[in-house]
């Protein structure tokens, strides 16, 4: 019996080692383990066997079960993550095929830059305000201290629709509106769309975009203007990015300047795009005129503020190196879908 | 401004290279548009004096000559019939370059060496104006004494630099040499030297010559003249015509020359007229009479208005005042007796005349802006003196002077710490003082308040602001430390409008769609091209009175023909599929002609063609958006009509029953007048009001516990019948237990009878507190069936 038993173990270990399949795995499990398998049937021959052997036997016989049943999982496990993987190998793909994009659109350059001047306005404390486009005389350059046959009105050669209602050249007149109805503290910005009479070309559309900005307090300085600008252009630009503040003449700011920023192409060095100069001047700004202020009935005395502004179109193309104005306006998908 | 380095150096000592004196002038706001290397494209040409000339033996119009340009003597092959021995020439040597990026080099003519060049005026680019004797044709031959071997660029003055300056409007005075050398002296610390005017003893006395009356001394408060005797008008000297030149200023003659010299170097605009011209020796500075007519100098007829300054004498106007002189009193060669005007004339009454004549010139973008009074009388002395220096004729004693302003220096008072607080500086007030001084403004203080005194020729300084801008430019805008205002909490943040604007765009981006930005003027003949028939329908739209062009004059009541534009640009570019939006104002007039603001209404516009794009895709957009906006179940789609569209295929969107739009499939002509060549689809909704009316407070539902019983529902009805009246319907009968409708399919066709259709439903049907039993869904079931029998003439298929 004993013998028998060694005999089951001995070939049951010789035939695990052959199994290759999970079917000859069952077969394995019905001739060693099964109902009518080898030692099911060994153990049923005990009853012939002496009382005293029996219990040895029976422990023997349950040694090589559980022994058998043990290697058996290990076994299935092995050959069922082998099959597995065999499977996954045959289901292989092409994983360099194009994917399958869902349909998307994208917004216009313009309100992309727009939406990332905003944001780093908004985090300086900024809200937005807008105005009309078409909009009257009075507050697009009278109440900016331009008044009637300035020389200034020639540098915005202005669309008309009749003596008192234009189209708006700047943004500014939305400076004055917001004065005239909120008491300062003023800190906006103003995006909007402005005209001039501008033939077309390259660097010229008599429709385009400026983004301006108004603060109005006790004792704002140009210290100020200076700061807040140059946080700007950091974040448009990056944070190596410099600034210079030239003196110019603007009606409704004094006293004004223009600003450069380092060029982002070249970093100063001198490039095409900054006409080797390692500057780009973007912005126009200055301290707001008292004139201006006491038009929107503001003390220039106790108050000063300071105004900015600048073209959107023009940061745009610096930013994404569009050499023509027109491309934006042109709308073709294949341009739209860069940006 | 162009101004010649040379030139101002008269005025002022340059201590740095022109290069950083640029840098240093842009910025204390003088600034540089370019610098001008003048001569640049000549080289080594030089004078030379001719020796000898012979024959050359084998060429009948060729000469040799042997000439001496300093060093050697060369010998020179020409064709030139004007050479003579003992003459002054330029001679282009070997390797000589000449404008144009001509090169000379050493070779034979005809067999006969030639080491170089004559040059003509043609080829050094001077014109007759630039030098007498350059127009001929033929060798220049120079006048003055030159020693062989000099610099032909030295020689004639050709070489040089010139710093053009851009000039803001309120500098009126940096539009001339002295403002400029000022504005040097200040940047540089270096000191200013005005020109010295002084006048030998004249002839005469200019009271028997000339009389002048200023009959309205607003529009000219002051009016000087002299009058210049004997006068011989030729061409003035080199030096004079090389500098206007320089400063790009085409010389004529002596007399014009020194006017515009004056001009230049004064900022004082001035006119010589011929005495014989003015009719009653009476200068008459009057208002144009009605029909009045001049013809200017550029010999334009010239139609004058009663609100126009003329200069004139008893009969006619002989000038449009600090515009233009008339052809009438022009300085010819026969002239011999000339007056010299210098004037101040109303800055905004010479603007609007100008503007209205269309006609501007140096003088006129001068009194414009506004001029000194007090340079009136020295730019007159000014240009007697170089009458006088020239020789050009005999200056009459004494001038007239109409004079009704003030010529004493305006005084301002202001806090003078102020200055400090604007620009976030702590200088001392004697800081503030000396650089107020630098600038040429006398300064007392008394305690907390500054009285400046400004220069005449300084009007554009008004307070403290502008005092703190002198202030800030001469002690350096670099060096304003930058700062960050403290006060109010910081609080940012976009407005409810923004907020809803930037999801309504990123919604429609995420569907598919590119937004697009468009010109928002555009034609009146755009309403042909959307279908309008009768120009009685077109809307009322706002003109623009200066437009660009006609087809650019109205500002647009609708985005449809700019969204159609650009689709058809698309297209045209071979693009298979477009998809686009675009989100701007429309302009709608309250009432017209203009009287208050038109209503700018925010419109939304869709256009679609392409990749099986159709009616019911772009509703499904709108649906999206609607739905985005917490108005899906208050928009609806009814059948209509327009005239840009399709109008079988057509819908009107209402929200709460009111219009807000419209879609749908374009028209076959209106596609074929935007050379679209593909079935397209667009939209165009009230987007402000739905932004106004938009709630996008969200109230969470509870999940359903209870499980759903689905019912299809398979109806034959006549082609008329819609499906929102069958939706209203099943709806109508569904009552609570009915959760939802859809629509799965819609069949025309084989099995259908002929005007009919067959549409399936899903009906979904739950109870939100029960299992629905069998019996109790059969019932309202048979309900909506039995209803859209009765109501729609359906059956069940
Ligand atoms: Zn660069």
């Amino acid at each position: 019996m004993r013998e028998k038993l060694e005999q089951i173990r001995l070939e049951a270990v010789q035939a695990l080692e052959k199994l290759n399949s999970l079917n000859e795995l069952e077969d394995f499990r019905v001739r060693f383990l099964g109902k009518k398998g080898e030692l099911t049937l060994l153990l049923r021959e005990m009853g012939s066997l002496p009382a005293d052997e029996r219990p040895v036997m029976g422990r023997i016989a349950n040694e090589i079960r559980a022994f058998l049943e043990n290697e058996l999982e290990t076994k299935t496990a092995v050959l069922k993550e082998a099959e597995l993987r065999q499977k996954l190998e045959s289901e292989a793909i092409d994983v360099t095929v194009p994917g399958k994009r869902p349909a998307a659109g994208k917004l216009h350059p313009l309100t992309t830059v727009l939406n990332e001047l905003k944001d780093i306005f908004l985090g300086m404390g900024f809200e937005v305000a807008e105005g009309p486009e078409v909009e009257y005389d009075y507050y697009n350059f009278e109440a900016l201290n331009i008044p009637k046959n300035h020389p200034a009105r020639d540098v915005q050669d202005t669309f008309y629709i009749n003596d008192n209602i234009l189209l708006r050249t700047h943004t500014s007149p939305v400076q004055v509106r917001v004065m005239e109805s909120q008491k300062p503290p003023i800190k906006i910005i103003v995006p909007g769309r402005v005209y001039r009479s501008d033939e077309v070309d390259a660097t010229h559309s008599p429709i385009f975009h400026q983004i301006e900005g108004l603060v109005v307090d006790k004792g704002i300085t140009m210290g100020d203007l200076k700061g807040v600008l140059d946080v700007f252009a950091k974040a448009l630009f990056g944070p190596e990015t410099r600034t210079k503040f030239r003196p110019h003449h603007f009606p409704f700011t004094e006293p004004s300047a223009e600003v450069d920023v380092s060029c982002a192409i070249c970093h100063g060095a001198g490039c095409r795009v900054c006409s080797y100069t390692g500057w780009i001047e973007i912005l126009g700004a200055g301290m707001v005129h008292p004139k201006v202020l006491q038009y929107a009935g503001i003390d220039p005395e106790e108050y000063s503020g300071f105004a900015f502004g600048m073209g959107l179109d023009r940061i745009a193309n610096i930013k994404y190196g569009i050499d023509d104005i027109r491309l934006l306006f042109e709308n073709d998908i294949r341009f739209l879908k860069q940006f | 401004m162009k101004v010649p380095v040379n030139w101002v150096k008269d005025y002022t000592d340059i201590n740095v290279s022109v290069k950083e004196l640029a840098d240093m002038m842009t910025m204390t706001g003088s600034k540089v548009e370019e610098i001008i290397t003048l001569g640049e494209d000549i080289s080594n040409v030089v004078v030379g004096r001719i020796l000898s000339v012979d024959r050359h033996p084998d060429a009948d119009k060729l000469v040799v000559c042997s000439v001496d340009v300093g060093q050697e003597t060369v010998q020179i092959v020409t064709g030139a019939p004007n050479v003579e021995a003992g003459q002054l020439v330029p001679v282009a040597l070997h390797g000589a370059r000449l404008p144009g990026g001509v090169t000379i080099k050493r070779g034979k003519l005809r067999g006969v060496e030639s080491q170089g060049m004559l040059c003509s005026g043609e080829e050094l680019m001077l014109k007759e104006e630039d030098y007498p004797g350059a127009g001929v044709n033929g060798i220049l031959i120079l006048k003055e004494d030159y020693a062989p071997g000099m610099d032909i660029k030295e020689a004639l003055d050709l070489g040089g630099e010139a710093i053009d300056f851009e000039i803001t409007s309120n500098r009126p005075d940096c539009l001339s040499i002295i403002g400029i050398a000022r504005e040097i002296a200040i940047t540089c610390g270096t000191e200013f030297r005005m020109p010295e005017v002084s006048l030998k003893a004249g002839v005469g006395d200019i009271n028997e010559e000339l009389a002048v009356r200023v009959e309205n001394p607003d529009l000219c408060p002051r009016y000087m003249a002299r009058v210049v005797k004997d006068v011989k008008v030729g061409p003035s000297p080199q030096w004079m015509r090389r500098r206007l030149a320089a400063a790009g200023i085409r010389p004529i003659n002596n007399i014009v020359d020194i006017t515009n010299y004056v001009m230049l170097e004064m900022g004082q605009p001035m006119h010589a007229f011929d005495i014989e011209d003015i009719e009653g020796r009476t200068i008459v500075v009057r208002n144009a009479r009605p029909g009045e007519t001049i013809k200017t100098l550029d010999d334009k007829d010239r139609q004058l208005t009663e609100d126009m300054l003329v200069i004139a004498d008893v009969k006619k106007p002989i000038a449009v005042a600090g515009v233009m002189g008339g052809a009438n009193s022009e300085i010819t060669e026969k002239t011999k007796c000339i007056v010299f005007e210098s004037a101040l004339f109303n800055a905004p009454s010479v603007r609007l005349t100008s503007k209205a004549l269309g006609l501007r010139s140096e003088s006129s973008m001068r009194f414009e802006k506004g001029l000194d009074i007090n340079t009136v009388a020295l730019a007159l002395d000014r240009a007697a003196q170089l009458v006088q220096e020239l020789g050009a004729g005999t200056v009459v004693n004494g001038m007239l002077d109409v004079l009704s302003a003030s010529l004493e220096k305006r005084t301002i008072s202001v806090r003078w710490n102020r200055i400090n607080e604007l620009l976030g500086l702590s200088l001392t007030v004697d800081t503030i003082c000396g650089i107020l001084a630098r600038v040429g403004i006398e300064t007392d203080v008394q305690g907390d308040t500054l009285t400046a005194v400004i220069p005449t020729y300084r009007n554009d300084i008004e307070g403290a602001a502008d005092l703190a801008e002198e202030v800030a430019r001469v002690y350096g805008y670099d060096k304003i430390p930058m700062t960050l205002m403290e006060g109010s909490a910081a609080r940012g943040q976009r407005s409810r409008k923004e907020k809803l604007l930037s999801c309504v765009k990123n919604r429609l981006t995420g569907a598919g769609l590119y937004e697009v930005v468009t010109y928002s003027f555009t034609s009146p003949d755009i309403y042909r091209a959307i279908g309008y028939t009768d120009p009685a329908e077109y809307p009322q739209a706002v003109k623009i009175a200066n437009p660009l062009g006609e087809d650019q004059s109205i500002m647009r009541t609708t985005l449809l023909p700019s969204i159609l534009e650009v689709l058809s640009r698309n297209y045209n570019r071979r693009i298979s599929s477009c998809r686009i939006f675009e989100i701007n104002p429309v302009f709608l007039p309250k009432s017209l002609p203009l009287t208050e603001l038109p209503d700018e209404v925010l419109t939304l516009a869709i256009g679609e063609y392409g990749n099986d794009t159709d009616f019911y895709t772009l509703k499904g957009v709108i649906e999206e958006v609607a739905d985005l906006l917490g108005l899906g179940d208050r928009l609806c789609f009814e059948r209509s009509s327009h005239p840009a569209l399709h109008h079988g295929r057509t819908a009107q969107i209402l929200l709460d029953g009111k219009p807000v739009g419209f879609m749908g499939e374009v028209h076959p002509k209106v596609l074929e007048n935007f050379q679209l060549d593909v079935r397209s689809c667009v939209a165009e909704l009230d987007l402000q009001t739905l932004l106004d009316t938009a709630n996008t407070e969200k109230q969470y539902k509870a999940l359903p516990r209870f499980p759903a019983v689905n019912r299809d529902l398979a109806l034959i009805v006549d082609k008329k019948v819609t499906a929102a009246q069958i939706e209203k319907v099943i709806k109508g009968k569904g009552g609570k237990i009915l959760e939802a409708v859809e629509l799965f399919d819609i069949y025309e066709g084989k099995q259908i009878p002929e005007g009919c259709k067959s549409m399936a439903y899903s009906l979904t049907y739950r109870a939100s507190d029960r299992t629905l039993v069998d019996d109790e869904v059969n019932a309202v079931h048979q309900k909506i069936v039995n209803a859209l029998e009765a109501e729609l003439g359906a059956r069940l298929r």
